[in-house]
């Protein structure tokens, strides 16, 4: 098993991470399509989209099968079907794979929920670092008021219901998304996430982030013309 | 009463009390007859009047028949193979095994932490790693490692058995041997070493497993009666003198019932022990 921070391969990992409404999906889809139009071969990998996981968690979602620790065990278990399958092979062919959230989320749910901050880590200890991880901060009235508009009803376990802060679901999502984003703050220097202020303008974000991206595109283009000559 | 302790961080929520019951496991390789002696102890202690829960792997209502299907397709990865038999590890700790623990039941379980932790260990996961996944465990009462000293021996069982070789079982999926039997006795042998490896970390309790299955079972009784008072009860007649000792009486008692009213207990009087 490597563990993260030790994998060595050609290819190129970026994610967005932040709460819902942050903006970060949109950002994502650009950032895919620019480096598309470049030419580079991407590949695109989601959040709870292991094919055989799926069945399980919703079930458990319907039927509130969940505890912290479980619903944390079957997230990681998503996640580990997904690096597995989606993320380190196209990173050894030397691709460049998006991924719209990344173990942070798992790191911010998880302990949001009550679960050891270290344990969480070490379930996660075999996840590939990625190149650079885009944190999109936006304050939680944004960030709610984006949800609101957007989704007709919030979800048990997205709303936090399973964990007693509050009766109304919209309170208690609100209780649920501070204490994710006090996670996500912390988790900016122990983990170096690139922070982008997700109230600015939606082209003005994407600015920033291909700015980014392309260095460590740039450098990898050099590899290459080392490699050819 | 047992005070609760975990192996590593406790489960998140979880209040930390002691509790009434007893958490006896049954470890040991694939073939050395697990499921026989689990079978047997749980009417055994059923006619003592202990209310019984038996569990294992991939019976938790969360996960079970996701491993189920996806074993059976052989298609997860190594990984995520290990982290759902932890999901469903946890998922029947906290809702099968401490509710009935807390209730005063003996908790068998065929299999537990160690047998996971051995098939990620020879399949390259870290075994730190998987130990600290692992953490959320209870630290049970009693570890009976039923061991058969060679892979061979296991393999000669397994087919005694009448059920032949199974994928898993086998390692198939390692790629350790050109045939069943090969990698059977390729991959058994390396669980063996790592069993062997953590019988002093965890204070296994070895019982020889190559015995005949009635001398196995007689060891795996008296382990158990270390921890555990077993007397005739009183009369056999639904009507014990003094009640069982098992926290819930009345589901103990109503357990029982067609058990020990069929076979009366064989066991002779036991010196008095603290009760559960």
């Amino acid at each position: 098993m490597i563990s993260y921070g030790h994998h060595r391969y050609p290819g190129r990992l970026f994610v967005v991470e932040g709460t819902d409404g942050s903006g970060k999906s949109t950002q994502l889809s650009l950032l895919y399509q620019w480096l598309k139009s470049e030419g580079y071969s991407v590949f695109f990998s989601e959040w709870n989209s292991s094919p055989l996981v799926k069945d399980t968690t919703r079930r458990a979602k319907k039927r509130r099968l969940f505890t912290p620790t479980t619903f944390s065990l079957l997230h990681a278990t998503d996640f580990a079907d997904r690096t597995e399958r989606d993320i380190i092979p196209p990173l050894k062919a030397g691709a460049i794979v998006l991924a719209d959230r990344y173990i942070y989320t798992a790191f911010a749910r998880d302990v949001a929920r009550g679960c050891e901050r270290a344990w969480v880590r070490e379930v996660y200890k075999f996840a590939v670092k990625p190149t650079a991880a885009f944190f999109f901060r936006a304050p939680l009235d944004i960030a709610i008021d984006r949800i609101a508009s957007g989704r007709p009803q919030l979800k048990f376990y997205e709303a936090g219901m399973d964990m007693d802060w509050a009766d109304d679901e919209e309170d208690s999502f609100k209780i649920f998304q501070g204490k994710i984003l006090e996670e996500y703050d912390h988790m900016v220097n122990e983990f170096g996430l690139t922070v982008i202020d997700g109230t600015q303008a939606i082209r003005t974000q994407q600015r920033q982030m291909r700015e980014i991206v392309s260095r460590y595109l740039k450098e990898k283009l050099k590899e290459k013309a080392v490699v050819a000559k | 009463m047992t005070e609760m302790k975990f192996y590593g961080t406790a489960l998140s929520g979880l209040e930390i009390e002691p509790y009434t019951g007893k958490l006896i496991v049954i470890e040991g390789t694939d073939g050395v007859g697990r499921s026989t002696h689990v079978a047997l102890l749980r009417t055994w202690l059923e006619s003592a009047g202990y209310a019984v829960l038996d569990t294992g792997m991939t019976r938790s209502v969360l996960a079970g028949r996701g491993i189920k299907d996806a074993r059976s397709g052989h298609t997860l990865g190594r990984l995520t193979m290990q982290l759902y038999y932890a999901t469903d590890f946890a998922d029947r700790l906290e809702n099968e095994i401490l509710p009935a623990l807390r209730a005063g039941f003996v908790v068998l379980t065929d299999r537990y932490i160690y047998s996971a932790i051995a098939r990620a260990v020879v399949r390259g996961a870290d075994p730190n790693w998987i130990r600290a996944i692992y953490g959320i465990a209870l630290v049970p009462d009693a570890i009976l490692y039923l061991r058969v000293p060679t892979a061979e021996e296991l393999a000669s069982r397994v087919l005694a058995s009448g059920r032949g070789f199974d994928y898993w079982e086998s390692g198939m999926d390692m790629g350790l041997g050109d045939d069943y039997y090969d990698s059977f006795v390729a991959y058994q042998k390396l669980l063996l070493k790592e069993f062997d490896r953590m019988k002093t970390e965890y204070n296994f309790e070895v019982i020889d497993a190559s015995k005949p299955v009635k001398r196995v079972a007689m060891a795996l009784r008296r382990s158990i009666k270390r921890l555990i008072e077993i007397e005739p009860m009183a009369a056999v007649d639904a009507a014990p003198k003094e009640p069982i000792k098992a926290e819930p009486k009345e589901k103990a008692a109503a357990v029982n019932a067609p058990a020990a009213a069929a076979k009366p207990p064989e066991a002779k009087p036991a010196e008095p022990k603290p009760r559960l």
